[in-house]
């Protein structure tokens, strides 16, 4: 089922790249990526000759600009995997990245799996495999492996969570069915009296089994800690002197951090990851806005905040904002510059938010860097010792915000006052997906861990 | 030694779909039958359609077959169901003149050219070098012929269970066939034994029709065939009635279930889930408190009435207990009694899409003795094998509907690739893609196909193109028609309880509200062609539903791309090394056309599909 839809992913390293490639494949490639790009000549991918390159700016639901970027459009069937494919470069950083790539999987594609494109290319007759032998061998191999993998995963939690849900889904269709097939009993107990409330009930198990594939994926892919403050507050030197090494620029000049600056740091084996943000204040610089509207995103997503505060200084509305838009997150409020006579006291910030934690450091003098670390690390401890990872990667998440969506859906329909098949079609649809989270219809899946195992490129 | 193209054995409902099929095709065909009086027989419930069967009717009628036209000619009652539900599972159901459904049959068959109707029981099919030559009658004649087509029914080895009472005949008492049952065997057909069954009938004049829900027709009666003219519509319907199980039924049922066969284990076939005996309702769903009966009219001129509910195999005395107990039936006398019907069927994973037999060129197959129940399951068959025979002997290609243009499609596909263990039934759910699969849409779906085999007429044709036209510029010109948000509209919008205008827009999208109705703009859309309701109605499906029919139609690529990858036929599954030696001998016995048909294969894992689709792009390696 999955076989030849649109497919898209980060073609290139995550990390400290300057810039970043997103690769999209399939019939629907140009066609998503021209819901998102817009040039200011207003003309269409669709329309542009093949193999040309064109300027412009991927933009969100709300034509809120996102990154400026360069595309490369590449019609089938001279390209890789012999389909229609459109590459976008933009900025390196991971927000941009994954936005990108979001409003991507919005607009219709999915996410690629490992070795995905490759296998297209394969299948697509583009890559010549001389050693197919071979290769079936590992096949062979391959499927006693997964068979293994399936029963391991059978026994798992996750699936059992899953089936749950799928077992009340396929009741809920089965109802309906009845209901279309035998019309003539429609009198009788097989009505359903309130399928709304049912679906919404099993939205709300779906949206909390989503909200734990945060907790797997903080173990995988590590805390995302965001650093704000005001401009010059030393945002950056904390970020360096947490990572022992010069990675963001940092000067004296307010506003010179205008990427999201990303970095790995374990503090006794939890991962965090570091996003250092422009700071957050009122500016008229127009590139510069943009960063500061990333870091309002980064607050969104991170899952740790630090907000610094320098002590210095009389607390300012900005800080004050940015406590107020903390105030429900995982976030440590760090008074820098205590070195220096106090201006802004623990006090000051208890007064906006009761319950915050606070640490005195100076990065100057690397007094209270400790302190800060055992505090972010006794935040996250309670994943350490208890790993309830149940969603843990992106294809799994995926799927379930599919399936929740196809819920979201069925909801609206029936508050259009749809009839009963319409809603079938949702609901079957809403199975199918949490099906492929247990890999019940995945139907390749052996094919993609035999070019995963290949690594023969993306 | 007479010489033809086709002989077709079986004269029901496939029998004469194939046999008109055929002959209309220019085949010089025979339709072999072991009584004249029985073509086209009714032998359990008297109507055509329903769920999903009105839909089967339809597309045969899209297709240039009978079943349609001749109910339209034939019906007693005529009801469109499931109306509150939306337009792709609206089911027509008509109740039908027996007498009359047959004798209309009866007429057509006998007046088509190069189709003959013989009074003959035929005992051996001749097969040489895997080919048919012909068959044998169990006079002893041979008749030479180029393609058979197989549709025997329920007759080969049945048997009739009425409680002890056992009886070696067809349905309705009529002969049974016993002697081609090892001829097939002798073929290496696998044979199956499945088992269905039928109500009482009842006296009209020994039930009291006060006591019971009157339940009427459509006044306003849609048609099954796209041909027949509403001026045809029978202005004289009579109603069926409803009454109720109670505790005393359950009761009396309960305290004899050790006489029912099929609890006492004489029964052997396989019988039908979705369509259980009275007996079996009460011990599945013991819970339940009562079950719906209807009394259904055999014909106008007739007293019979069908129970329907009552499917029961138990002993006479206990039916009769039963009906006795029941709100309505106190008095009823029976005149018939109700039986349960064993009988052999061949296993339909031996087919191909064309319903022929892998093994033998020339052997079709098609209706109840493929596995499946259902006057218009048979008949739908019936076309698509009389069909393939026909095209078959002129060389031609094949003719396959698939999953996403028919229910045929999904009936036949579900046969070959999935087989069946109970006689199977056509259900809407068994089509994914049923917000497609109208009932209402059949002949667009169909009529071009129809056209291209030569089974509908240049004027039918025409005239469809004109529907299919007038149709496509409505749309266009509704998408293109904008209104303001003038006082005239508003009055109309919110005069329907609808939400105001803020801006223009397009009288399409205003169409798409729920409380809106294309009528609502007569007075200020007058630039609006003349068209007929059901062309107005397919205008409104498709806007109303836009959004839905969109995204099932991506699913149809996705379904299409699938199909297109065609698995080579001489492709040896034993030499694909990496298949689990189960998917392997499916893959075998099934042999499916392509990838998308093997993908649906019960016992064919996803890793298979994967190890082949990496075989086959081996093989397509190899051969550049």
């Amino acid at each position: 089922m999955n076989d030849l839809d649109t497919i898209a992913s980060i073609s290139t390293a995550i990390g400290m790249g300057a810039i970043g490639i997103i690769r999209v494949s399939g019939d629907r490639a140009i066609e998503i990526v021209d819901k998102i790009f817009k040039t200011s000549s207003k003309k269409t991918l669709i329309d542009m000759s093949t193999h040309t390159i064109h300027y412009g700016h991927i933009v969100d639901q709300n034509n809120e600009v996102i990154d400026e970027v360069l595309v490369m459009l590449m019609k089938a069937p001279r390209t890789f995997t012999r389909e229609d494919v459109v590459e976008i470069n933009c900025h390196g950083g991971i927000v941009p990245m994954e936005l990108i790539l979001m409003n991507i999987i919005k607009n219709g594609a999915r996410i690629a799996e490992r070795g995905e494109f490759t296998k297209r290319a394969f299948l697509n007759g583009r890559i010549d495999l001389s050693q197919v032998e071979a290769v079936m061998d590992i096949i062979e191999a391959k499927t006693e492996l997964s068979l293994k993998q399936a029963i391991n995963q059978l026994e798992g939690k996750l699936t059992r969570e899953i089936k749950k849900y799928q077992n009340e889904l396929m009741n809920l269709i089965a109802k309906i069915e009845v209901s279309i097939d035998y019309p003539e009993y429609d009198d009788e107990d097989i009505l359903i009296k309130d399928l709304a409330g049912e679906i919404k009930k099993i939205h709300q198990n779906l949206d909390q089994l989503l909200a734990t594939s945060n907790n797997g994926k903080m173990i995988r892919e590590g805390v995302k800690t965001a650093i704000v403050g005001k401009p010059n507050v030393g945002k950056s030197s904390l970020l360096n002197i947490l990572l022992e090494e010069n990675k963001a620029i940092v000067t004296d000049i307010a506003g010179t951090t205008r990427d999201v600056v990303e970095a790995y740091l374990n503090i006794d084996g939890i991962p965090f990851v570091l996003l250092d943000t422009a700071g957050i204040h009122e500016t008229q610089d127009i590139v510069e806005q943009i960063g500061i509207d990333r870091s309002k995103k980064c607050i969104q997503e991170a899952d740790l905040i630090l907000v610094i505060i320098d002590s210095s200084e009389e607390i300012t509305k900005e800080d004050i904002n940015l406590i107020n838009l903390t105030i429900d997150k995982n976030v440590i409020c760090v008074l820098n510059k205590t070195d220096l006579e106090f201006k802004t006291y623990e006090e000051n910030i208890l007064e906006y938010n009761k319950s915050s934690k606070i640490v005195n450091i100076s990065t100057k003098t690397s007094k209270g860097i400790d302190k800060l670390k055992i505090e972010m690390k006794n935040i996250f401890k309670s994943i350490e010792i208890a790993p309830n990872i149940a969603i843990s990667n992106q294809r799994q998440k995926e799927s379930l915000i599919k399936s929740i969506q196809s819920l979201d859906q069925a909801i609206l329909a029936l508050e259009r006052e749809l009839s009963v098949d319409y809603i079938a079609m949702d609901l079957h649809e809403a199975y199918g997906y949490l099906g492929m989270i247990a890999g019940e219809v995945l139907k390749e899946e052996i094919i993609d861990n035999l070019f995963e195992r290949f690594c023969l490129g993306k | 030694m007479q010489e033809i193209d086709i002989a077709v054995i079986g004269a029901g409902h496939a029998g004469c779909e194939a046999s008109l099929a055929s002959a209309r095709l220019g085949k010089k065909t025979i339709m072999f039958t072991m009584s004249f009086e029985s073509i086209a027989m009714m032998p359990c419930n008297p109507n055509i359609g329903g769920t999903s069967k009105g839909h089967l009717v339809k597309e045969i009628d899209a297709l240039g077959g009978e079943m349609g036209k001749n109910i339209d000619k034939s019906y007693i009652q005529s009801k469109m169901l499931n109306t509150a539900k939306g337009p792709a599972v609206h089911s027509l159901r008509a109740q039908a003149d027996k007498t009359k459904y047959m004798a209309e049959m009866k007429k057509v068959l006998e007046s088509t050219d190069n189709l003959l109707i013989k009074q003959q029981e035929i005992v051996k099919i001749v097969v040489e070098d895997s080919k048919i030559v012909g068959v044998v009658t169990n006079t002893g004649i041979y008749y030479k012929c180029k393609a058979v087509v197989l549709a025997s029914g329920t007759y080969i080895q049945s048997r009739c269970l009425t409680g002890e009472t056992i009886e070696r005949t067809g349905p309705n008492g009529l002969k049974t066939s016993q002697k081609i049952s090892e001829n097939l065997k002798e073929l290496e057909i696998e044979l199956r034994r499945f088992k269905t069954g039928t109500p009482p009938r009842v006296d009209g004049r020994s039930v009291d029709l006060t006591k019971m829900e009157p339940q009427y027709g459509d006044t306003n009666v849609v048609h099954f065939s796209f041909d027949t003219d509403k001026s045809q519509t029978n202005l004289n319907q009579i109603p069926c009635y409803l009454t109720y199980t109670n505790e005393q039924t359950h009761k009396i049922i309960k305290d004899n279930l050790s006489r029912s066969p099929l609890y006492s284990g004489v029964i052997e076939g396989t019988g039908p889930r979705y369509c259980p005996s009275i007996e079996d309702k009460i011990v599945r769903f013991s819970d339940k408190e009562r079950h719906q009966i209807f009394l259904e009219p055999e014909g106008y001129n007739t007293n019979e009435m069908y129970v329907q509910g009552m499917s029961s195999s138990l002993p006479e005395d206990v039916q009769l207990q039963m009906l006795h107990s029941i709100k309505g039936l106190e008095n009823v006398e029976v005149t018939r009694i109700g039986y349960a019907i064993e009988y052999d069927c061949i296993n339909p994973l031996q087919l191909k899409h064309t319903l022929e037999f892998k093994h033998i060129d020339g052997l079709f197959s098609a209706g109840q003795i493929n596995g499946s129940s259902g006057y218009e399951e048979a008949g739908a068959q019936g076309l698509v094998a009389g069909v393939n025979a026909a095209l078959k002997i002129d060389n031609k290609p094949p003719f396959i509907i698939d999953r996403s243009e028919g229910y045929i499609g999904v009936l036949i596909d579900d046969l070959v690739t999935k087989g069946t263990n109970e006689p199977y039934r056509m259900l809407t759910s068994r089509a994914e893609y049923r917000l497609l699969l109208r009932q209402d849409n059949a002949d667009l779906r169909l009529t071009e196909k129809g056209y291209n085999l030569g089974l509908i007429s240049n004027e039918r044709f025409e005239k469809f193109k004109v529907k299919r036209q007038q149709i496509d510029e409505e749309v266009t010109r509704l998408k293109k028609f904008f209104v303001g948000n003038s006082e005239n509209i508003q009055a109309i919008i919110t005069g329907k309880g609808s939400t105001p205008l803020k801006s223009g827009i397009a009288l399409s999208e205003l169409l798409k509200r729920k409380e809106l109705d294309y009528h609502d703009f007569d007075k200020i859309d007058i630039t609006r062609p003349k068209l007929s309701d059901d062309i107005i109605e397919q205008v409104i499906i498709e806007l109303k539903y836009e959004g839905y029919i969109s995204r099932q139609q991506k699913q149809v690529e996705q379904f299409k791309k699938l199909e297109k990858k065609i698995i080579p036929e001489n492709i040896d599954y034993n030499k694909v090394h990496s298949l689990r030696t189960e998917a392997a001998q499916k893959l075998n016995q099934i042999r499916p056309v392509s990838i998308g048909q093997a993908s649906r294969i019960s016992g064919v894992s996803p890793a298979d599909i994967s190890v082949l689709i990496v075989y086959l792009e081996q093989l397509r390696g190899r051969k550049c």
